[in-house]
């Protein structure tokens, strides 16, 4: 039986242990409720779980670990010569006997040997299929048995299945935790990998990046160089442009929409600027390679400048139009939450709506607005797909917005995308360069929430 | 009391022109910021809008082909898959341009109708059998070339040396023009087509099928298990505990991870740890969980916030358990504001690109996918392989994928709106 039969004859064997359940409650009752402890469907879902619970633990197991446990099983059946194979070509073996497996052996020659630990793997797995679904079934059919057995009128049933949803609750609230756990391990084990072969020094602090590495040992320039600093800039390069185009526009769009425009203006420019966030990145990136960028090129022409057809202007424009509605939206909530008693006491000493802006509801704000722009500033940092497509792919390191620069972003797909083994330094350096990226951007979210849970005046 | 020495009054009213005119330059610098911002909308709209346009029309080239009885017979499927349509279209080819004789102008005259016109006309065949023998007039998609003559975006007035289209093709297809035998016509080939070299054979039905299967997988997963993390926290979690503290920070800092990064756990976890296949929906579905779960919490415990106290209160004092309260009172009114929260999760996860690159997403795919295992690209990451392609074609069906894209997430948000319109509640 397949795995995915056997997952719907387990809901069947649920819903029927949910409707037996029921039934027997209210048998048992006599056919008075109001004898029951709990409503007769808590004693359907009672035994629902007690027969799906663990034959779906049982499954789930055997799921994660069957694969391995019979590649172990054929491994060790191969024959001499093939065990004591070093570790990567007995890897090379192991996707042979997969490709065998999935058909796609193609036309070369295959080993007898390994065609022969194909066909058992296949075996095995047919039989194990057998041997889960008999102990799944019979798990599930225990699990009934004990459950109806249990039913009873003075059971409590309710608090049985509450107590079950409250942990089910549990685990999906924790799966945040798990996450983070995952992003901070998947990066940090690739990294270290990466750092011993490469030292940290040279990495962080290193000022050439060129990760071609060499194919034959004699080739020209193929050493492969790892020093983040050119990336960094060029990061930090397009990101300030981003900056320096979203912060004036934002702020003073989202200071005249709360507070000078009419509701009406209000509710129509409001979701237009919103409008702008909710435009993919890829289609930013079009446009900033194809428009922005040659249209650049050509306005600097007329000047007498030399503008790269991927300068790190056109991206860093771009990319400043993408977050103008973040840097307006979280002004915006900063403004609206000075209360209104400041700006009337600016009035009341004869201040001007402009000068009430500037000079108290503005610096009042200010925690709020920061913070909001240094996640603006995080967002920029790890944009990926605007940078990929108008941005260069060379490291240079220049503070220059009309040459073409790369980020770390970029270089992150420029290295995974495409074939890839997962030992090269160069498929690491992408993890160290995301472990970076994790890392900093981590740093300016703390420090958000820090300047926003500092300085904040409580006005209440 | 000094009256020569300027009084307050003076002062101010010395200084008043000029604070007014202050006054007014900051209103119109905040005018001006919106505008900038209006601007550059209409300008990214306008752009994809008159780019995109034109591709969901194809150029389609009438041809008289005579369809052989001997080569064609029996019209089964499987016997019409051998027979060489191509030959029998570029028989039909040389027989109308009579005077073309030599070798590299032979080669653009076959250029003019796409090299898919072969499955076509075989499909055309398959429909029409009791056409054999006779020479019928069929319409045939065109070949990029020509349709981008037919759709004005060749400039003649380039030296012929630099252009693709050279003059003799030129005259060609202004004869056939005279003949009325070109025409535009809906472009159903880019919605019914994997992708392509081709640009004109070129279509974005992979890319649907796979972001339909992600968003399936996405919406299955991160609906559910983020309404019962926000339940949890919101109505069960002690106040004050050192680890719903953590799930918390780490919820609000998730939200703010790289999406890119999210790319890498994919990678590290689902592709080298569980061994899922590359290229997936599933494995992309299960990447845009993640990153969309963060959205979908924090939405559904604002909704949960909004629903009064007095209703828990209510349900309690009535004999209701606390599961029973949240579970039959507080959460059907929650419900709107949570799928907002989800539909709005929903699009960002459909306009996502980077995560979906780095699980091997970006693959040349020509078969749509029958299921979740099955190799797929999305609808962004069709758009960013065909952005980086050079012919003019290209340009124009990427255009024409990002306003199909568009209008999903417009539709979505409409959805978000309307629903929130139409559910919300005031206490």
């Amino acid at each position: 039986m397949q795995p995915d039969t056997l997952i719907w004859t387990l809901s069947a064997l649920c819903a029927i242990a949910f409707y037996l359940g029921r039934h027997r409650a209210v048998q048992a009752s006599g056919g008075h409720i109001r004898n029951l402890h709990s409503l007769p469907a808590y004693y359907g879902y009672y035994l629902a779980l007690c027969c799906g619970l663990p034959a779906l633990l049982v499954l789930c197991l055997w799921l994660l670990f069957d694969d391995k446990l019979i590649l172990q099983l054929i491994l060790g059946q191969l024959p001499e010569f093939w065990r004591n194979l070093p570790e990567d070509r007995l890897s090379l073996v192991v996707n042979q006997i997969h490709n065998l497996i999935a058909g796609e052996a193609g036309i070369q020659e295959v080993d007898p040997a390994i065609r022969a630990a194909a066909d058992h793997y296949q075996r095995l797995k047919t039989t194990g299929y057998r041997i889960l679904a008999i102990l799944t079934l019979t798990v599930a059919t225990a699990g009934l048995v004990y459950g109806y057995r249990r039913i009873a009128p003075d059971m409590r049933a309710r608090n049985t299945v509450e107590k079950s949803l409250r942990y089910a609750l549990i685990l999906s609230s924790t799966l945040a935790i798990f996450v983070t756990i995952g992003i901070v391990l998947s990066v940090l084990f690739e990294s270290l990998r990466f750092f011993s072969k490469v030292p940290v020094t040279e990495f962080l602090f290193g000022l050439k990046w060129s990760p071609q590495m060499a194919i034959r040992p004699d080739q020209v320039g193929a050493s492969g160089a790892f020093g983040f600093i050119p990336l960094l800039t060029g990061t930090l390069l397009i990101s300030g442009i981003a900056m320096a185009v979203a912060t004036p526009i934002g702020l003073l769009s989202a200071i005249y929409l709360s507070e000078y425009a009419k509701s009406h203006t209000r509710s129509i420019v409001k979701p237009l600027i919103e409008v702008l966030a909710g435009i993919p990145t890829v289609v930013y990136g079009f446009f900033a390679a194809l428009v922005v960028a040659p249209l650049l090129r050509d306005f600097g022409v007329q000047l007498g400048l030399t503008v790269s057809a991927e300068s790190a202007l056109a991206a860093g424009t771009v990319m400043g139009v993408m977050i103008i509605p973040f840097v307006s939206s979280l002004t915006d909530d900063a403004l609206t939450a000075v209360p209104r008693s400041l700006r009337e006491g600016a009035y009341g000493l004869g201040a001007t709506q402009a000068e009430t802006i500037t000079g108290v509801v503005l610096p009042a704000a200010l925690p709020g607005i920061v913070s909001g722009l240094l996640l603006a500033v995080s967002r920029a940092i790890g944009e990926t797909m605007i940078v990929v497509m108008a941005a260069g792919m060379t490291a240079k390191l220049t503070l220059n917005p009309l040459e073409s620069v790369t980020t770390i972003t970029v270089q992150i797909v420029a290295l995974l995308v495409g074939d890839q083994e997962f030992d090269s330094p160069k498929t690491l350096a992408a993890f160290a360069l995301g472990l970076t990226l994790f890392l900093i951007t981590l740093a300016l979210n703390l420090v958000a929430l820090h300047v926003v849970r500092r300085y904040r005046e409580q006005y209440e | 009391m000094n009256s020569d020495a300027p009084q307050t009054l003076d002062i101010v009213q010395a200084g008043l022109a000029k604070r007014r005119r202050r006054e007014t330059r900051f209103r119109w610098y905040g005018r001006t910021a919106i505008l900038l911002a209006m601007t550059f909308l209409a300008l990214l709209l306008a752009n994809i809008l008159g780019r995109g346009f034109s591709a969901f029309q194809q150029t389609y080239i009438a041809l008289d082909v005579y369809l052989p009885p001997g080569e064609l017979s029996p019209p089964t499927p499987q016997h019409l898959a051998k027979v060489d349509f191509e030959g029998l279209i570029k028989q039909t080819l040389r027989r109308s341009f009579p005077d073309v004789r030599k070798r590299r102008q032979k080669r653009a005259l076959y250029r003019l109708v796409s090299s898919g016109s072969a499955y076509e006309l075989r499909d055309w065949v398959m429909e029409h059998p009791e056409q054999i023998g006779k020479t019928v007039t069929v319409w045939l998609p065109a070949g990029a070339d020509v349709d981008m003559y037919m759709k004005g975006s060749v400039d003649t007035s380039v030296p012929e040396a630099q252009r693709r289209l050279k003059d003799y093709q030129i005259h060609w297809l202004e004869r056939l023009k005279r003949e009325q035998r070109l025409a535009l016509r809906f472009n159903k080939i880019f919605f019914l087509n994997g992708d392509s070299r081709e640009p004109e054979q070129a279509g974005i039905l992979v890319a649907l099928k796979g972001s339909l299967y992600m968003m399936i997988v996405t919406l299955a997963l991160s609906f559910p298990l983020g309404i019962a993390a926000a339940i949890y926290l919101e109505e069960f979690a002690p106040k004050k505990n050192f680890w719903v503290d953590m799930i918390e920070i780490n919820i609000n800092n998730l939200a703010a991870v790289p999406s890119i990064v999210f790319g890498l756990l994919g990678l590290a976890v689902f592709l080298g740890y569980f061994g899922l296949p590359r290229s997936t929906p599933l494995v992309g579905g299960l990447t845009l969980t993640l990153m969309t779960l963060p959205t979908v919490i924090i939405a559904s415990r604002a909704a949960l916030t909004a629903v009064p106290p007095s209703i828990r209160e209510a349900a309690l004092g009535i004999g209701a358990s606390r599961m029973q309260t949240v579970f039959h009172h507080v959460l059907p009114l929650a419900m709107p504001g949570m799928l907002t929260g989800a539909i709005i999760g929903m699009a960002r996860a459909l306009g996502e690109t980077a995560p979906l690159l780095m699980i091997g997403m970006v693959a040349f795919i020509v078969d749509p996918p029958q299921g979740f295992l099955d190799p797929a690209t999305a609808l962004p990451v069709q758009i960013y392989l065909w952005a980086d392609s050079p012919e003019r074609g290209f340009v124009e069906r990427t255009s024409a994928a990002i306003i199909v894209l568009l209008v999903f997430l417009g539709l979505m948000n409409l959805l978000a709106v309307l629903l929130r319109r139409r559910l919300e509640r005031r206490w």
